[in-house]
């Protein structure tokens, strides 16, 4: 029975310790509660599992597995699964995202380019003489008009 | 303000971009040209910028579908009434666009008009590579299934869109190797689109975006987006946008 013991025991040292890190991780703002709820979930299961030996003996015993801490694996195996769908999710979404800024930064970029362009040429000796700062802001200012017209 | 746009997407054709923009402007007079450069490392906005062409930097590499679309969404934004894809390296003949132009105009039903190379007498032109060319083959099979109508060639990038098309485009465009999933967007939305035959050069210069690892990627990631796109259920015919929502051209 003691090697059944030391099994326990490093099954509840570590998902104790991935309980732990997710914990500190959300404490220290590097992981945000967002993605952390999947990770506690996660860690707690595995942890209970571990810690509650007849929980996981008759979980398997009912699913047929007949050695437990290969039902362990199953669970966590399946939980894994399911934060890196997660994960795919939160990048195709960012992927999108990151996707749509860029096509309006570079939409931006080309009014405003074109807008000093064509105002410097026609607006003669005033706007010649005319610090850069003013410029951006007459660019400014016409864009924000734009931006007005064109959102009614 | 001219009321047609070429939308010549580009990465890297240092070399190609000038004489592409310059033929366009000299085969389509009554079309505006941008050039829509996808993160190039070399000085390929510089040299679209001095050929007379207006100029979508993307801050970095989106892929043909995203720079594409950011095409449709200024096309939409500048109040364009019809736009077409040219390539940046050279393989589409702007003298065609005239012939698309036409074509798109003489059928108020039409909303998309495609430049296929298989459609011209057999052989002619630039006909891509034979394994390219089965690929082909099996998207035309797909694609004239779902839509009920002939494509012969899926693949095609040599495409104009009227005003609808944009607007459609501008809201909604597939990510990577757009042409098949377009077709197929556009037979969702119930806008008509028809191809006319072309002829197809091959590239200036530079390398085919596409590998042939990426082939095989291509092949199966087109597949699953027409399978996965047949059980999303086809939206209602939309009514004509109101006048008033448009965007008015830019002075």
């Amino acid at each position: 029975m003691t090697k059944l013991t030391l099994q326990r025991g490093i099954a509840i040292a570590v998902t104790f310790a991935l309980l732990l890190l997710v914990f500190e991780l959300v404490r220290r703002k590097r992981l945000s509660e967002r993605y952390a709820i999947l990770w506690l979930l996660a860690a707690i299961t595995l942890f209970v599992l571990a810690a509650w030996k007849g929980l996981l003996t008759s979980l398997s015993h009912d699913v047929g597995i007949s050695y437990p801490p290969s039902a362990l694996f199953a669970v966590a195996i399946g939980l894994i699964a399911m934060i890196l769908l997660h994960f795919s999710l939160a990048v195709s979404r960012l992927s999108d995202e990151n996707k749509i800024l860029a096509q309006r930064l570079a939409l931006l970029a080309q009014r405003v380019e074109e807008s000093g362009e064509s105002r410097s040429p026609r607006a003669g000796p005033l706007a010649a003489g005319a610090p850069e700062a003013e410029l951006a802001e007459t660019a400014r200012s016409q864009l924000a008009a734009e931006e007005l017209s064109s959102s009614r | 303000m001219r009321r047609n746009l070429a939308i010549v997407p580009a990465f890297n054709e240092v070399d190609a971009i000038a004489p592409t923009v310059a033929a366009i402007h000299e085969a389509a007079p009554d079309f505006d040209v941008l050039v829509v450069d996808d993160g190039s490392t070399d000085a390929t906005p510089e040299r679209a910028s001095r050929a007379g062409a207006a100029v979508l930097r993307m801050p970095f590499n989106l892929g043909i579908g995203g720079a594409m679309q950011g095409g449709y969404i200024y096309a939409l934004e500048q109040g364009y009434e019809v736009a077409v894809q040219v390539d940046g390296d050279g393989q589409h003949d702007p003298r065609h666009i005239r012939d698309l132009l036409e074509h798109l105009h003489s059928d108020p039903e039409l909303n998309m008009v495609t430049g296929s190379r298989f459609l011209a007498a057999s052989g002619d032109g630039f006909q891509s590579s034979a394994a390219r060319r089965a690929g082909i083959r099996i998207f035309s099979a797909v694609v004239s299934l779902i839509t009920r109508q002939r494509v012969t060639d899926p693949t095609s990038g040599f495409r104009m869109t009227n005003r609808r098309g944009i607007e459609l485009f501008a809201r909604d465009y597939p990510h990577d190797y757009p042409e098949v999933e377009a077709i197929l967007l556009m037979h969702a939305h119930r806008l008509r689109s028809c191809e006319i035959p072309v002829l197809m050069r091959p590239r200036l210069t530079g390398e085919s975006a596409i590998s042939s690892t990426q082939s095989v990627y291509y092949m199966v990631k087109v597949l699953l987006a027409v399978f996965v796109g047949l059980f999303r259920r086809r939206p209602t015919v939309e009514a004509p946008e109101p006048a008033t929502l448009r965007t008015e051209p830019a002075q």
